[in-house]
């Protein structure tokens, strides 16, 4: 399975990568290269499996509704590089 | 051209737990900003979901209030996307094997007709933080309290076809999950949010045209002129041959129109995958006829109840019914001696335009369901005319006491005694000669509106405590008298 430089550069949006340029092909190369690898799974015959969701083989276990957490505000914003009046900052965003 | 609206409604609702759906954080509106965040809620680095299991019992109230299908095996996905007030870059979610599926929900719509709407679906998953753009002047603020609210997403088929029905839709919903306790519904803070999708075909045809997704409405007006608006919008590009885009738009209340979502012009491509962090939910029959069991009566029972055991019209029913606590006050003051028929007729009159006028809602109205059942009974007993009644709920409503406290210390009791007011009558009938000439003179019809003068005058003279029956027969077979 083959992909071309435009999923490259449409996945790396996605994703928030940066890729120079003049690194895009040989990223393309190597991400086929692992496609190619995934889609050998592909041969295996899956008729009559349920999907997995989860390796586990077991159910969700719930928590009771309880409020169990205070005020953390001053230790969670403490590695915020930007912060002001108890909101964490960030460079604007405008719908 | 003729063209045929089609719309879908989504409505994330906030579901009322105290705890968030993966954290043990707190969910209380209007805290200052990120006090109620934690690390999960926070997207901190090794910080596990564990999944509340009133969020879980909420949602399956949800599927059973409609009638849904319930997914007995639900599993969680991520959706991602990258936004400021979505730390972990993903949403928890659920897309590929929700908790509710498909459904109807029938509305009750204003002409007595129920309008079936089919549900798609309706998932959980926790909402996002907030966005505040006009604290700072280069930077956004994010407040991450919201971030962890549980939500029940609600998805339609595209069943709507006018601003009217999308409406009442919202509103039967409203009503149904307040019944139902899983969500206060306030729009103003939130609680439920719409999405609209709107597209337009040409009548007749049974091919769907392109749609466009007004973003996060937030009250039955607003729905309604958000509607309004793109449709219009849609049917000018269309008439001149144009042709819609797929967008997302917001609505502008104060400009009355909707306009793109120019940041969200990268399609939307969301890569949902099973979330690992969650196991699959699995709910069993016994669970399910649990929470069967604890559903209260519902919007529509309770309104064919009121018509058969009230005997009230389906009007004054479907009235009372969509908000619980009318319905409970009224059915309290009934409990309480008040006569059915006269107890709506105060609640959805009187004593609702006080409630508008000062604000208030019905649970902290100032006139108990017992006061207004003691002045339904006052007129029931021909204690007090309809007029004097108004001046005992104004009383009722001063906090001047109960209603024969009330009557007794403004002096309000109807005169129905046959002797005082023929008194009455007679001086005045004795003071105006010349008018009881003219009523004397008249023809039938002609008479009845001339009664009306003497009528006043006695009443005045009553200071408007005369029973307004007996003075009538009273009045007339004195005048015929005097021929």
């Amino acid at each position: 399975m083959s992909i071309s430089q435009e999923d490259v550069e449409k996945v790396a949006l996605l994703a928030r990568l940066a890729i120079a340029p003049s690194d895009l092909p040989e990223v393309t190369e190597r991400f086929g290269r692992v496609l190619q690898l995934v889609n050998e799974l592909n041969t295996i015959d899956t008729e009559g499996v349920a999907p997995m969701s989860n390796p586990h083989d077991m159910v969700q276990r719930l928590r009771p509704d309880v409020v169990t957490g205070g005020d953390e505000r001053e230790a969670l914003m403490a590695s915020a590089p930007q912060q002001d009046r108890g909101y964490f900052l960030v460079p604007k965003v405008i719908d | 051209m003729t063209w045929e609206t089609m719309m879908g409604l989504e409505v994330h609702l906030q579901l009322a737990t105290e705890s968030k759906i993966f954290s043990g954080s707190s969910t209380q509106f209007g805290a200052p900003p990120n006090v109620q965040a934690d690390a999960v809620d926070l997207g901190m680095p090794g910080m596990l979901p564990v999944l509340n299991e009133e969020a879980v019992r909420f949602a399956v109230k949800f599927g059973l209030g409609i009638g849904a299908r319930i997914g007995r095996r639900s599993i969680f996905d991520r959706k991602n996307y990258f936004y400021p007030d979505l730390p972990k870059g993903y949403q928890i979610s659920q897309f590929f094997s929700p908790i509710v599926c498909e459904g109807v929900f029938e509305v009750p719509m204003e002409d007595g007709s129920l309008l079936p709407i089919r549900i798609t679906r309706a998932h959980l998953e926790e909402d996002a933080g907030k966005s505040v753009h006009d604290i700072f002047n280069q930077e956004s603020g994010i407040d991450l309290n919201r971030a962890g609210t549980p939500l029940l997403e609600i998805v339609t088929e595209p069943d709507f076809r006018s601003a009217e029905q999308a409406v009442a839709y919202l509103k039967a919903l409203h009503s149904l999950v307040t019944y139902l306790g899983i969500s206060d519904g306030n729009m103003a803070e939130g609680s439920m949010r719409c999405d609209i999708n709107i597209s337009l075909r040409r009548t007749g045809s049974d091919v769907l045209g392109t749609r466009t997704e007004i973003k996060n409405v937030n009250s039955f007006r607003f729905v309604e002129r958000a509607i309004h608006s793109e449709v219009e919008r849609q049917s000018d590009i269309l008439d001149s041959g144009g042709s819609i885009t797929q967008e997302t738009r917001l609505y502008d209340a104060e400009r009355d129109e909707t306009r793109s979502m120019r940041s969200k012009e990268v399609a939307n491509d969301y890569r949902y995958f099973p979330e690992p962090d969650l196991l699959p939910i699995e709910i069993d029959e016994a669970y399910i006829d649990a929470v069967r069991a604890s559903l209260p009566e519902l919007p529509a029972a309770k309104r064919t109840r009121f018509v058969s055991e009230y005997e009230l019209s389906d009007y004054d029913a479907a009235l009372l019914v969509p908000d619980h606590a009318t319905a409970a006050f009224f059915e309290e003051v009934v409990s309480l001696g008040g006569a059915a028929k006269p107890a709506a007729n105060w609640i959805l009159g009187d004593l609702s335009g006080a409630l508008n006028r000062a604000d208030l809602t019905i649970e902290s109205s100032p006139v108990s369901a017992e006061a207004l059942a003691g002045l339904i009974g006052r007129i029931e007993d021909g204690t007090l005319s309809s007029k004097l009644a108004k001046q005992v709920f104004d009383g009722l409503w001063q906090g001047e006491g109960a209603t024969d406290e009330i009557i007794a210390k403004r002096g309000l009791k109807q005169v129905s005694d046959t002797g005082a007011l023929a008194q009455l009558v007679d001086d005045v009938i004795a003071a105006n000669p010349d008018q009881v000439a003219q009523y004397l003179a008249a023809d039938e019809a002609k008479q009845k509106k001339l009664s009306g003068f003497f009528v006043g005058q006695i009443m005045k003279a009553s200071q408007g405590q005369a029973n307004p029956k007996l003075l009538n027969e009273l009045l007339i077979k004195k005048l015929n008298d005097q021929s």
